[in-house]
């Protein structure tokens, strides 16, 4: 079994975001990238599989600074192939990344055939579109997304469970191979010590995979007017002090509300 | 007709969700605003008997193929980029739910057309149409044009109240033929009921909540405590969830739980979009979090910026005194 991740950095939001001089992009100067959540749980998934059904897994993705944490990090894990994909530019545009990962994947680097193409359900700068079925659709396979399991992998099928809404989930037959949007995984991503990173860094190989003809990441049809803090009605008014003084405030707004 | 609003009815266990609504209330707004019809798409089998509730719409499409009556997104996208092509609307809304997740992304791949996703707003400027887009966690906006038409959006729940979508007018009913992929590859085996919570916290008038902030498992203890002299219940976001320190009846959002308590105490919860569609109806929110750009705090009431480990304890404290 062939199990390819494609993972992604995104903007680490607990840091502050900057908005660049043009008041319609993100400061990508003054970022914190990390691996998207969900991607980090489809590299999980892809890892379960591969101890219940062996094979291997490869992770591709887009090169972005600190993208070679991400692979070692994979490496570590247990990922068997570290791909950085070259050429590809930074910012918003899914529907041009996909054209230029497909476009990677299909090139003569050998990424493909893969069994199963797992990625997150969803980035949180995914403005137009989902790379899941965007991969799904260039390349003519079957996808599902908000993937919270694969249970089951026998006779060119996999079943697997989605989430729907209030609880409610469906399991579903795919036939493979399939591309998944994985919105979390089986278990918890697995924790690596920094000591086994390092030396993943020292003995895995990240390989450089040229996107032919790159696409060039951009909106198409889209043109972003402006980008800003949210609007809103109105703010929650802050309450101050100790935690004991808060505490009282506190106290008091349920006591008028009769909640206490 | 050709360069109308279209708004995809979803169907849920027979029934219209409500975004489905508030997605005819914004489209409403939208077709008056441009002098076109407003048009409701309601894909799945028998939905003749569920067109009479959307009078909001001058007139229901009804595709009624057996096809869609289950949750396929490249069955669904299949059968509306059909649509879209005899008919060619100007704007498709769709709603985001988890339901026929991808589906939007799909359709606009079919179309050569621009699909957004994330959006909460929508609006006619100067003919053209401007979405306004939730990002990076609810921490920014941003306000797009688009450009090309069919523009497909993905619309975000609490875009308007559903009941605005809502009317006692008998729209015109149309029946729609619709072609689909006749070698689907993807089939749903069966629907999974929700894990039996202990409690229904639909019903609980206070929910002290927790997410990722509270740090480990270990902390869910403060925070039951507080829930104890509150009288409240426990429930968490979904990383809380996926940790396995709570368990999937207590998530709150789009795919957990939907709740109105009188008091919403959010612990260490930034309020991503996903989070917040499950509570931002609640009587009362009361957010915590040492980070004061949380976007917890553009919804709740009162807010508090501090470390949640420290205020459990404090408060629940403070409540016990009170209550003697
Ligand atoms: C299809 C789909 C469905 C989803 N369904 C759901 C759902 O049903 N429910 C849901 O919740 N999410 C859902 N999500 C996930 C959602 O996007 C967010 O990832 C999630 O809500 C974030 O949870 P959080 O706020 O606990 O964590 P984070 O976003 O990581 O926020 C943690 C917060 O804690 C604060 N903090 C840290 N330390 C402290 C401290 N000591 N004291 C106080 N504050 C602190 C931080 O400043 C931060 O704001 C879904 C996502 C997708 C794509």
């Amino acid at each position: 079994m062939h199990f390819l991740v494609l993972m992604r950095m995104v903007p680490d939001v607990i840091e502050e975001l900057e908005i660049a001089p043009d008041g319609k992009s993100l400061d990508r100067e003054a970022l914190r990238l990390i691996a998207s959540e969900s991607d980090d749980h489809a590299l999980e998934e892809a890892l379960l599989l591969k101890e219940r059904h062996g094979g291997r897994v490869t992770v591709v993705a887009p090169e972005a600074p600190e993208v070679d944490d991400l692979l070692y990090a994979a490496a570590a894990k247990g990922a068997d192939r570290l791909v950085r994909l070259r050429g590809v530019n930074p910012g918003l545009g899914v529907p041009a990344l996909a054209g230029s990962c497909v476009a990677a994947l299909q090139s003569s680097a050998g990424l493909l055939p893969a069994d199963l193409i797992l990625t997150g359900a969803q980035t949180i700068e995914d403005l137009d579109g989902l790379i899941a079925p965007l991969v799904a659709f260039r390349l003519g396979l079957p996808y599902i997304g908000v993937v919270t399991a694969v249970t089951e992998i026998a006779e060119g099928k996999a079943s697997v469970i989605k989430e729907f809404q209030a609880g409610y989930r469906g399991e579903f037959e795919i036939a493979l191979p399939a591309v998944l949007g994985v919105q979390s995984a089986e278990k918890p991503p697995r924790y690596v010590p920094v000591a086994k990173v390092r030396a993943a860094m020292k003995s895995a190989k990240i390989e450089d995979v040229e996107v032919p003809q790159p696409v060039a990441q951009s909106l198409d049809g889209i043109e972003v007017l402006s980008m800003a803090k949210p609007e809103v009605a109105g703010r929650a008014e802050m309450l101050e002090g100790s935690p004991e003084e808060v505490a009282g405030k506190i106290c008091e707004l349920l006591a008028e509300r009769g909640l206490l | 007709m050709a360069g109308s609003v279209w708004v995809v009815v979803e169907q849920w266990q027979g029934q219209i969700n409500d975004i489905s609504f508030e997605a005819l209330a914004l489209g409403r707004e939208l077709a008056d605003a441009l002098q076109v019809p407003l048009e409701a798409i309601l894909p799945g089998p028998q939905c003749s008997t569920l067109a009479g509730q959307l009078g909001c719409a001058d007139t229901v499409l009804c595709a009624d193929h057996a096809a869609l009556a289950e949750p396929i997104p490249e069955v669904h996208a299949a059968a509306l980029a059909d649509l879209a092509r005899q008919r060619q609307p100007r704007v498709v809304l769709v709603p985001a739910t988890n339901n026929v997740w991808g589906v939007s992304t799909l359709l606009g791949a079919i179309l050569g057309a621009p699909a957004v996703n994330f959006a909460i707003d929508l609006k006619a400027s100067d003919g053209a149409l401007e979405a306004r887009c939730v990002l990076y966690g609810g921490k920014l906006e941003t306000r797009v044009r688009l450009t090309k038409e069919p523009a497909i959006i993905g619309l975000w729940p609490g875009a308007r109240p559903a009941d605005q979508g809502r009317s006692e007018r008998q729209p015109a009913v149309e029946q729609v033929p619709v072609s689909v992929p006749s070698d689907v590859r993807l089939r749903l085996k069966r629907y999974i009921e929700p894990e039996a919570g202990e409690v229904d916290l639909t019903r609980e008038d206070i929910l002290v909540a927790v997410g990722r902030g509270i740090q480990s498992k270990d902390n869910l203890e403060l925070a039951e405590e507080l829930a104890q002299a509150l009288g409240g219940e426990v429930c968490g976001s979904r990383p809380v969830v996926d940790q396995g320190w709570l368990p999937l009846s207590r998530q709150v959002g789009k795919s957990g739980l939907t709740v109105k308590p009188k008091l919403y105490l959010a612990l260490g919860i930034s309020g991503a979009p996903e989070h917040v569609e499950g509570m931002k109806n609640s009587a009362l929110i009361v957010a915590v979090n040492t980070d004061p750009q949380a976007p917890i705090f553009n919804l709740a009431h009162y807010g508090v910026v501090a470390d949640a480990l420290e205020l459990m304890p404090a408060l629940a404290e403070a409540v016990r005194a009170r209550k003697g």
